[in-house]
C-alpha cells in the first residue's frame, strides 16, 4: 500500500509530473488538437471523463479479476479492452443523452482510445499501488494537468499563427520548441512536493 | 508496388517520425540515451512485424465494423509477448523503458499501419512494410537519442566522446531537451527536403 497523501498526489499529477510536459503521455492530441483553445478544452474535458471512469474500472479489474486469478500478465490486453469499450460506451451514452455535447466532442471521443495518457494512467495507478481513493485522486490530477497543458499550449499556438516564423520552422518544429519552453517552466515546480 | 519501394518508403520518404509524426510519446520519452532509443525502436519493430503479418493473414475474416478492436487485441498480444521476452533477457533495458513497453499498444504508428496497409495488402508486402516502417522509426529514435545523449551527457552509447573538461548540458536529457531536440531536428529535416524539392 502506498501512503502518499491525497493532496500530494493531486498537486504532483497536475504540476510536478505533468502528464504531457514531464511524463510525455498524450503527445498526439497535444500536438494534433491544439490549434484552438475551444477544441483543446473540449478534448481536455473528454479525456477527464474517460480517465476518471477508466481508472476506477481498471482498478476493479486488476484487484477483483487479474490478481485473484494470477493472470497479471494479461494487464495490457485487459486494460486496453476496458478503455476501448468504455470509450465506445461513453460515445453512445453522450450521443443519446446530450446531442449538443456529442456534436462538440464528436471527433475527439474515438481518438481517446489510442491516447496513451489514459492507458499510461491506469498502469501507473497499479504500479504505484494506490488505493481506490488515491487512484481517483490521481486520475483527477492527471486530467486537470492534461487539460491545463493543452489549453495553455493552444492559446500560445493561436498567437503563433499570426507571427512571422522562419519557413523551415513553420508548423510542428516551432510547436515543439514552444512545448520545450513550457516544459522548462513546469520544471520549476519540481521542488514543490 | 515493388517490395524495395515499400521498404524505402517506410525508412525514408514516409518516415513515421520525421514525416508522419506518428507515435511521438515514446520518441520524446525514451530518447534520453541512444541505447534506450535503439531498444525501444527494435521492440516497436518486432511488434509491428508481428501485427502486420497476422493482420494481413486474417484480414478476410474480420468484419469491418469491429476491425479496430480486433487489431488492438492482436497488437496487445504481441506487446505482451515482447514485454515478457525483454523482461527475461534484457531486464535493465526493460526497467529503463518502464511504462513505455506496455504503451506500445497505443502507439498510433502500429494501428495506422494495420489500418492503412496490412488490412489491404498481401502478407509479404505487409512484412516488408512493417520492417521498413519499424526500422525508420528505430533510425529516428537512435538519431534523437544520440543527439540528446551527446549534448546532455557527453557520451554516445555510453562511450565518452567529448574532451575531459566538457561540461554536459544536463538539460538535454531532461523533458524540455526532448522537445527542443526534436523541434530542431524537424526543422533541419524540412530544410534538407525543401532544398531537394527546389533543385528538382
Amino acid at each position: 500500500m502506498n501512503d502518499t497523501s491525497l493532496f500530494v498526489i493531486l498537486v504532483s499529477a497536475i504540476l510536478v509530473n505533468n502528464f504531457i510536459l514531464s511524463r510525455f503521455l498524450g503527445i498526439c492530441p497535444f500536438l494534433g488538437v491544439s490549434k484552438q483553445v475551444e477544441t483543446a478544452f473540449g478534448m481536455g474535458m473528454a479525456v477527464t471523463f474517460v480517465m476518471s471512469l477508466a481508472s476506477i474500472i481498471t482498478y476493479l479489474v486488476e484487484y477483483l479479476i487479474l490478481v485473484p486469478l494470477n493472470i497479471e500478465y494479461m494487464q495490457t490486453i485487459a486494460f486496453i479492452l476496458v478503455i476501448a469499450s468504455l470509450v465506445q460506451l461513453v460515445e453512445m451514452v453522450i450521443q443519446k443523452s446530450s446531442p449538443v455535447l456529442y456534436q462538440s466532442l464528436g471527433v475527439f471521443l474515438p481518438l481517446i482510445t489510442t491516447n496513451c495518457a489514459v492507458l499510461g494512467l491506469t498502469i501507473l495507478n497499479i504500479q504505484q499501488e494506490y488505493s481506490l481513493i488515491q487512484t481517483i485522486t490521481h486520475a483527477i490530477g492527471a486530467a486537470i494537468g492534461f487539460t491545463l497543458a493543452i489549453v495553455l499550449f493552444a492559446a500560445i499556438r493561436e498567437r503563433l499563427e499570426l507571427s512571422h516564423v522562419p519557413k523551415v520552422f513553420k508548423g510542428f518544429p516551432i510547436a515543439l520548441i514552444t512545448a520545450s519552453l513550457m516544459s522548462m517552466a513546469f520544471l520549476g515546480f519540481a521542488g514543490l512536493v | 508496388m515493388k517490395l524495395n519501394r515499400i521498404f524505402t518508403k517506410g525508412l525514408v520518404f514516409d518516415n513515421p517520425v520525421f514525416v508522419q509524426m506518428l507515435g511521438m510519446c515514446p520518441v520524446l520519452a525514451v530518447t534520453n540515451s541512444a541505447m534506450n532509443g535503439l531498444g525501444m525502436g527494435l521492440a516497436t519493430t518486432a511488434v509491428l512485424l508481428g501485427s502486420n503479418t497476422v493482420i494481413s493473414l486474417i484480414k478476410n475474416f474480420i468484419p469491418s465494423k469491429i476491425r479496430i478492436p480486433s487489431f488492438i487485441v492482436v497488437i496487445a498480444t504481441f506487446v505482451t509477448m515482447v514485454g515478457m521476452l525483454m523482461r527475461a533477457y534484457v531486464p535493465t533495458l526493460f526497467a529503463a523503458l518502464g511504462i513505455f513497453i506496455p504503451l506500445i499498444v497505443v502507439n498510433c504508428l502500429i494501428l495506422a499501419r494495420a489500418e492503412s496497409f496490412a488490412s489491404k495488402s498481401s502478407t509479404i508486402g505487409s512484412i516488408v512494410d512493417g520492417a521498413g516502417m519499424g526500422l525508420g522509426f528505430t533510425a529516428a529514435l537512435v538519431v534523437l537519442g544520440v543527439v540528446r545523449e551527446w549534448l546532455g551527457a557527453g557520451t554516445i552509447f555510453g562511450q565518452a566522446v567529448m574532451w575531459s573538461s566538457f561540461e554536459p548540458a544536463r538539460f538535454m536529457t531532461m523533458p524540455p531537451g526532448a522537445f527542443l531536440a526534436l523541434g530542431l531536428l524537424l526543422a533541419l529535416f524540412n530544410k534538407i527536403t525543401s532544398k531537394d524539392l527546389n533543385e528538382l
